[in-house]
């Protein structure tokens, strides 16, 4: 069989969200890959023939207060959002699931600390502590990662803790020490396979969730900074145009939609594939 | 017959401090199993068979506090480390469960399973690994071994995951097998079968079992030896012909009593009448004797103490000579 044939396969074996969702990750991926195959123009050059010119065959998106295509910035800028979606949660999927595991597995006073720091956490709302944050350290993409990494490793904390819980009570476990396995074995090659499905798929979901906020703190001058193309800056650059050129605002609104509307999807149709009560 | 034992239990109680006060959920329990032989622990629900072997491996943590003494070949386990506990883990003494729907790792194949005991004891290595896995799948009667290596837990039927249970228990050659109820969750023509798979390995490998059940037949067909237990003690240990011709405890009467029994069609069953005891309260005297048709005004006053009779058998009954004389059904 040929691959592509696997594929149409497995693909035909998927539930209508996954598939939808999967379609508009895998179109993403290839902005990301490709951008220049894909954009007509290059994002940054300024073409003052099409100041604010309004969505036409040359501009399908339209053309920007200097001239600039909206369709190649909004390609290029699935770059920046794509890498807000892995950079801003892979510290804390990682570091979030280890202290979990150990949480979990080994209670007392881990237990109880990483309890307290949840609870600490949580009492901020999430954006609120995000941009105190981000105002300390100075605005960009650097400081915007570390300021989500610093509170989002909670969730998926808490998360990993409660299914290590459930696990640690099942008897394969059980038979696992009753083999003579050490600590670290049990946790990282029993219990962790099997804890991590409702990681990984709030960690799809996630990635919605954080390319919504990278866009909003890039709208609002925290996130990435101009001239580089992101979806929130984008639409912050438009902002001020919104009543002479709408197509500025609502084509980038359209990608974070898109994009938001991709993973959640994903997430969702992994959910119900992996069995994941939610 | 009087060889040291392998593993020599004595006084052991274990107790689980609750939100709600103690439960003594073993109470000076003694026993030994010699090289070889198979005992079977019998007990209704509660009594404390489970514990006891959690006990013996040390797998009991948190909130229960055990006491007493437990030496396997001489060794003391409730003072070994916890490094060396992880050695006969698996290692010397191996244990298999009642589910094995839970009791194996979902994730994992079959194959990497074996050998991932054999890994954790340090035995053999690549190809040679492969190879005893498949030996073992072999032994314990699972159909074209080779091909098997590679399926899912999920793919094997009940009976098949208890032969893999086996398989992995006895990876490590273990001088001693724990069984806790391996046979509850089966249906019965795959119960027989690995009873009898079972009583195959021990003799075949020289290996000795204990058999924790509630079933009287399955110890009748297995056992070399059985003790009884009720509420976390002793009641009685006798050789299993001995036991079942000429009980000499009260309680186990009851319970050969209440058993069903074959050939006599439409007779009542004789239930023991009451509930047992709650462990939070233990009783000052024997702990059957609220129950008991013979019990005496010192029954609930003082402890029987654990007695060695003739021909191997030891009660802790007071009521021991007194009661009617017991025909084998």
């Amino acid at each position: 069989m040929t691959t592509l044939a696997r594929v149409f396969r497995r693909t035909r074996s998927m539930s209508p969200p996954l598939l939808v969702g999967a379609a508009i990750i895998v179109l993403m991926l290839v902005c990301v890959a490709a951008p220049s195959a894909l954009a007509p123009y290059d994002p940054l050059a300024f073409d003052y023939s099409a100041l604010l010119q309004p969505p036409s065959l040359a501009h399908p998106f339209g053309a920007d207060n200097f001239g600039r295509d909206i369709l190649s910035r909004t390609i290029y800028a699935t770059r920046i959002d794509i890498q807000i979606a892995l950079f801003a949660t892979l510290a804390p999927l990682l570091v979030g699931s280890l202290v979990g595991l150990i949480a979990g597995y080994f209670g007392g006073w881990p237990d109880l600390l990483l309890g307290r720091i949840i609870d600490l956490v949580l009492t901020f709302p999430f954006l609120v502590i995000v941009i105190a944050i981000v105002a300390v350290l100075g605005p960009g993409l650097i400081n915007m990662y570390i300021a989500v990494s610093v509170v989002g490793w909670v969730f998926y904390a808490r998360l990993m803790r409660g299914e290590v819980l459930v696990q640690k009570q099942l008897d394969y476990v059980s038979a696992a020490r009753v083999l003579g396995y050490g600590s670290a074995r049990i946790l990282f090659r029993h219990i962790l396979p099997n804890a991590s499905r409702p990681i990984l798929v709030y960690w799809v979901t996630d990635m919605a969730l954080k390319i919504l906020l990278g866009s909003s703190l890039g709208y609002l001058g925290l996130g990435a900074q101009p001239p580089e193309a992101e979806w929130g800056v984008l639409i912050a650059d438009g902002k001020n145009f919104f009543t002479q050129a709408w197509w500025m605002t609502l084509f980038p609104g359209a990608a974070i939609v898109l994009a938001g509307l991709g993973f959640s999807l994903a997430g969702d149709g992994l959910a119900d594939a992996l069995d994941v009560k939610r | 017959m009087s060889a040291t034992p392998l593993l020599s239990v004595k006084d052991l109680g274990v107790v689980f401090s609750t939100p709600r006060g103690a439960l003594q959920a073993v109470d000076g329990l003694t026993l030994d199993i010699r090289p070889g032989e198979i005992l079977g622990l019998v007990g209704e629900s509660g009594s404390g068979k489970s514990v006891t072997l959690r006990a013996i491996l040390r797998l009991l943590r948190g909130a229960a506090t055990v006491s007493g003494q437990i030496h396997f070949k001489g060794e003391d386990l409730l003072n070994a480390p916890e490094r060396r506990m992880q050695q006969l883990r698996g290692g010397s003494i191996g244990m298999i469960f009642q589910e094995p729907m839970t009791a194996l790792n979902p994730v994992l194949t079959i194959g990497l399973q074996i050998e991932e005991t054999l890994a954790a004891h340090g035995l053999r290595q690549g190809r040679a690994r492969r190879a005893s896995a498949i030996e073992l799948l072999r032994q314990v009667g699972i159909p074209s071994p080779q091909s098997r290596l590679g399926a899912y837990p999920h793919e094997f039927s009940g009976g098949m995951r208890q032969r893999a249970m086996i398989a992995i228990a006895l990876a490590a050659s273990p001088t001693l097998l724990l069984a806790d109820e391996p046979t509850t969750a089966l249906d019965v023509t795959i119960q027989d079968q690995i009873l009898k798979l079972l009583k195959r390995l021990t003799s075949e490998l020289g290996m000795a079992m204990i058999l924790v059940t509630h079933d009287l037949g399955v110890v009748a067909e297995t056992c070399d030896r059985v003790t009884v237990m009720y509420a976390g003690r002793v009641a009685e240990t006798a050789p299993v012909e001995t036991l079942f011709a000429a009980p000499r405890h009260a309680y186990t009467q009851a319970l050969l009593r209440s058993a069903p029994h074959g050939g006599t069609p439409r007779t009542m069953l004789n239930p023991i009448q009451g509930q047992p005891p709650h462990l939070a309260a233990p009783a000052r005297g024997c702990a059957f004797a609220p129950r008991c048709d013979f019990a005496v005004a010192q029954c609930s006053t003082a402890r029987p103490p654990l007695e060695a009779l003739a021909e191997d058998q030891s009660s802790a009954c007071l009521a021991r000579d007194r009661l009617p004389p017991w025909r084998a059904a």
